[in-house]
């Protein structure tokens, strides 16, 4: 099964690619943007049928690997 | 003989430069692939992390920086060499990550430190851009760290940065107080004038000026600018931009000033080793 994880930054750590993109939309003429935030996601396809299972092994990458928790949250779906 | 393992896996780049800079000064220096270290190779490959003095991560774009720069390298370490980097570094043996490296070694929880390791981060400049400039870096430490034994506290060393996720970024500000008193910031990144300035003289927004940080024990250190790049006056950047070799960036054969920490590294593993 196939399961998307989302890296978004925390509330409070500062996104300079979202802010220079949001700068850049504006230069460009699209005056209604108020802000734009960077996310990263994985597709991660895995050989798993049973959705919890997947889910807990899906969270221990994002515990090893994927998220940092100093400055990042993750959302599986 | 003292002798410096420089690690590699595939992505890092300036492996060469720091062996070299090692090998100038009399170090018996091997590039080692994290394969050899853990195994997966054939039995004349095979090299054992005990065997070293000096673990040097080396700077470049380890797994490409995938997830974020130096995760992969960190994970990959953690997940096979665990056990051996912890018995090197309770040992006290040195472990220095220029760049790159100093990711990895905080990705890794080795640095700042502390125990609980996970409130410190190098995350995007905050230009959003990959920053690759001179930098004046301010030496700081009162006598922890045993890299920098060498060096006066307040000389101001020359060496030029290259990264794009070079912001040290701290989960409380307060804990910058805690790298104070645990004397644990080494270098800081300032003006001609000696002055903690904002950018371009700190290239990446980190907090506190932060450019290197020693763990509290002061044989872990990660510094973001490359000594190896300044080891010599004309493998600096700014050599060229400097005037090159008609003369105002120093003529050829003359030292950068990478060289003094390479050579304070050097001198304290030389009256340490000799000691036991």
């Amino acid at each position: 099964m196939e399961l998307e994880v989302r890296i978004k930054l925390k509330q409070g750590v500062a996104d300079p690619e979202g802010e220079n993109t949001s700068k850049a939309l504006k230069l460009l003429g699209f005056s209604n943007v108020n802000s734009v935030r960077t996310v990263k996601t994985f597709i991660i396809d895995l050989r798993e049928t049973d959705a919890d299972k997947a889910r807990a092994e899906v969270e221990a990458m994002c515990e090893k690997l994927l998220a940092n928790p100093v400055i990042q949250e993750y959302e599986i779906r | 003989m003292i002798k410096v393992c420089v690690l590699r896996i595939e992505g890092t780049n300036c492996e060469e430069e720091t062996a070299l800079a090692f090998a100038r000064l009399g170090a018996s220096t091997e590039l080692v692939h994290l394969k050899q270290l853990t195994g997966a190779v054939k039995e004349r490959d095979r090299r054992n992390l005990a065997d070293y003095d000096l673990l040097v991560i080396p700077g470049g774009f380890s797994a490409g920086d995938y997830v974020r720069a130096g995760a992969i390298f960190a994970a990959r370490l953690k997940g096979a060499l665990s056990a051996e980097l912890s018995e090197f570094v309770s040992e006290g043996k040195p472990i220095l990550g220029i760049c790159n490296g100093f990711q990895v070694l905080v990705e890794l929880g080795l640095l700042p430190g502390n125990g609980d390791n996970r409130y410190a981060a190098l995350t995007t400049n905050s230009s959003a851009h990959f920053e690759c400039r001179p930098t004046l870096l301010k030496h700081e430490n009162r006598g922890n760290c045993i890299f920098t034994k060498g060096i006066p506290r307040g000389a101001i060393l020359k060496m030029p940065c290259a990264h794009a996720e070079g912001n040290f970024f701290i989960a409380n500000e307060e804990y910058i107080q805690r790298l104070e008193d645990n004397d644990q910031i080494v270098f800081r990144y300032v003006d001609p004038a000696g002055n903690y300035a904002s950018y371009p003289w700190n290239p990446n927004g980190s907090v506190y000026n932060i450019a290197a940080i020693c763990n509290p024990e002061g044989n872990i250190l990660g510094m973001m600018p490359h000594p190896e790049r300044a080891f010599y006056s004309f493998t600096d950047h700014e050599w060229w931009r400097a005037g090159g070799k008609r003369g105002r960036g120093g003529e050829v054969g003359t030292y950068g000033d990478g060289k003094k920490l390479f050579e304070s590294i050097m001198d304290h593993l030389r009256s340490h080793i000799y000691m036991l």
